[in-house]
């Protein structure tokens, strides 16, 4: 039962994204979606390595900007065709991300955070100083939007909202699948304990730089899709407030959870907007509300409401039983330890 | 099977384990005897790969793994079932199960039939296999952590302190269990503070003491030996 009523809110929240700007009718709206929606393929991104892997990465803006300014310089610069600027700017960021792994992963715990927090500004700077290449702060303007796959055209925001919804949706699909695998449970066994891991024969070195990779793959293709959308890239994309924003949307959501992202991100970005008039200001809000969830609900939201719902079926499951003991007249005995609660 | 030759082990500055020398033969139970931080966790750390010696050398069957990584290590025979019940706890017993055959995923066949195996071995498991390994109690943890160290299919088996924190009569199952395993083909190095049990099973056995070995004989020999009788029997 539990399965079907997951099944019917993943059903609502497509047909809500398939309507959702056929109904509003609002293009600010559908821009700020289709913005929300880019940013949650890269929290994905930091998910896997964060969430599932344990090494929590803070230069996944870097590899945001570096598919950023991939596409942007081969399409502008380069003059290449969109669709072959695409994959060769997720191939760079891989490409870029497997060197950088071989040397971050070497460091463990804060000792990595710190580490890629440096090697993410090195980035921020290479960007903003190589003026020959990134035009530094003037940044990349005329990035083209997307080429069109056979008769279908990406011009209008319309078809750029469905566009990237569609590479969301298969994001999320290869998640599920990585994560359901035995390589996602590798991952979280390194998480767990990398020791422990190690004993039982799994080569950490080899699964944490693949974790890593596919981490900057998707903040590569996140960071691709912005600049086709937005069409204008700065150095400020590369920036490590990106990388703090994206792992707010990932803490508030749930991190190591497969919906969190999606809820972290929506919910964030649109309380943002609503809070604009705040300005800056905005922040007295939102850092003690990230304090007290990360010390009460270190899951974020969605880890909170598996939590509860868990702990409403071991009490139905309990209740049900004790109504069978009455039923059966039995002597009263202890309910069997069976019904713990479990936290998944 | 397997000879460890003057090991010594150094974290920083200091010797954890010096010019340890040990013999273990196809076939037999071999115990460690010794109180906490003698080394013998140790020892089995830089068995298994996960410390590194800083001087000596270990031979699995003919040829050196001194320098091997731990999960060639684990492929080639030798897996570890650490201290303390290390399980993933938010993994179910299955999962937990699964992952111990890690470095056999490419043969299903395989891991199908030790899975059995071990569920024939530990009737209890296979009852609670979508239980999280979390929810379990003590000596049910202490099986599905046996259990997954022999989903890899070991030819040596290193247990470190099994009994610890268990139950008298779980202890006594657990060993039964041990030696069931052993006498089915796979030869074991056993960790333990628990004398009286352990040499009961064992073949010979080393004492530890501060990082090197100060005993060492057949279990007949060690169990009528005064002082180990005395620092480890208490009779």
């Amino acid at each position: 039962m539990k399965i079907l009523k997951r099944q019917y809110i993943i059903l609502a929240m497509l047909l809500f994204a398939i309507f959702f700007p056929l109904v509003t009718q609002n293009e600010y709206l559908v821009h700020v979606m289709t913005l929300s929606f880019i940013w949650m393929i890269g929290v994905y991104g930091l998910n896997l390595l964060a969430g599932y892997t344990g090494y929590l990465s803070l230069a996944h803006a870097g590899f945001f900007a570096i598919g950023a300014y991939s596409l942007g310089l081969l399409t502008v610069k380069a003059q290449m065709n969109f669709w072959a600027a695409f994959v060769l700017a997720l191939v760079i960021t891989s490409v870029i991300g497997f060197l950088v792994g071989l040397l971050a992963l070497r460091t463990k715990e804060h000792f990595f955070a710190i580490y890629t927090l440096c090697v993410g500004y090195i980035i921020y700077l290479v960007i903003d100083k190589w003026e020959s290449l990134t035009e530094g702060v003037r940044g990349l303007i005329g990035i083209p939007a997307p080429g069109n796959i056979g008769p279908i055209s990406f011009q209008t925001p319309l078809s750029q909202y469905y566009l990237v919804l569609s590479i969301l949706l298969l994001s999320v699909l290869a998640m599920y699948r990585i994560i359901h695998s035995l390589t996602g449970r590798t991952y979280i066994a390194i998480r767990n304990s990398e020791d422990l891991a190690q004993a039982i024969g799994i080569s950490t070195i080899k699964n944490k730089l693949t974790a890593f990779v596919l981490s900057t793959f998707f903040a590569g293709l996140s960071g691709a899709l912005y600049a086709s959308f937005i069409r204008f890239i700065g150095p400020d994309i590369g920036h490590t407030v990106i990388t703090f924003d994206l792992l707010t949307y990932l803490l508030v959501g749930g991190i190591g959870t497969l919906s969190g992202p999606i809820v972290g991100t929506v919910l964030v970005v649109w309380i943002s907007q609503q809070l604009q008039f705040l300005q800056d200001y905005r922040m007295l809000i939102f850092g003690p509300v990230l304090t007290l969830l990360v010390i009460f609900y270190p899951r974020g939201i969605v880890g909170a409401i598996a939590s509860w719902t868990n702990k409403q079926a071991g009490r139905m499951k309990q209740r049900s039983l004790r109504d069978e003991k009455k039923e059966d007249s039995f002597p009263s005995s202890d309910i069997a330890p069976e019904n713990q609660v479990k936290e998944g | 099977m397997l000879e460890l030759k003057d090991v010594s082990v150094k974290y920083g500055s200091f010797t954890a384990v010096q010019n340890v020398n040990l013999d273990v033969s196809e076939g037999q139970i071999v115990v460690l005897l010794g109180a906490n931080g003698a080394g013998k966790s140790t020892v089995f750390r830089t068995i298994s790969g996960l410390n590194k010696a800083a001087s000596g050398s270990t031979h699995f069957e003919g040829s050196s793994i001194s320098k091997s990584s731990p999960d060639k290590i684990v492929k080639s025979g030798i897996v570890q079932c650490a201290e303390g019940r290390k399980l993933f706890p938010m993994m179910t017993v299955y999962e937990n199960l699964k992952m111990g055959a890690f470095v056999h995923r490419s043969h299903r066949k395989k891991t199908k039939d030790s899975m059995e195996y071990v569920f024939e071995l530990f009737p209890t498991l296979s009852e609670k296999q979508n239980d999280m390994a979390g929810s379990l109690s003590g000596g049910q943890q202490q099986m599905l952590a046996i259990g997954r160290a022999l989903m890899a299919k070991p030819k040596l088996m290193l247990l470190d302190e099994p009994s610890i924190g268990l139950a008298p009569l779980i202890v006594e199952q657990m060993f039964e269990v041990i030696q069931k395993i052993n006498r089915e083909g796979t030869t074991i190095l056993l960790a333990e503070q628990n004398a009286n049990a352990a040499l009961k099973i064992a073949d010979k056995g080393y004492v530890f003491e501060n990082g090197s070995v100060v005993l060492e004989g057949t279990s007949e020999e060690l169990f009528s030996n005064d002082e180990v009788r005395k620092a480890y029997i208490g009779a």
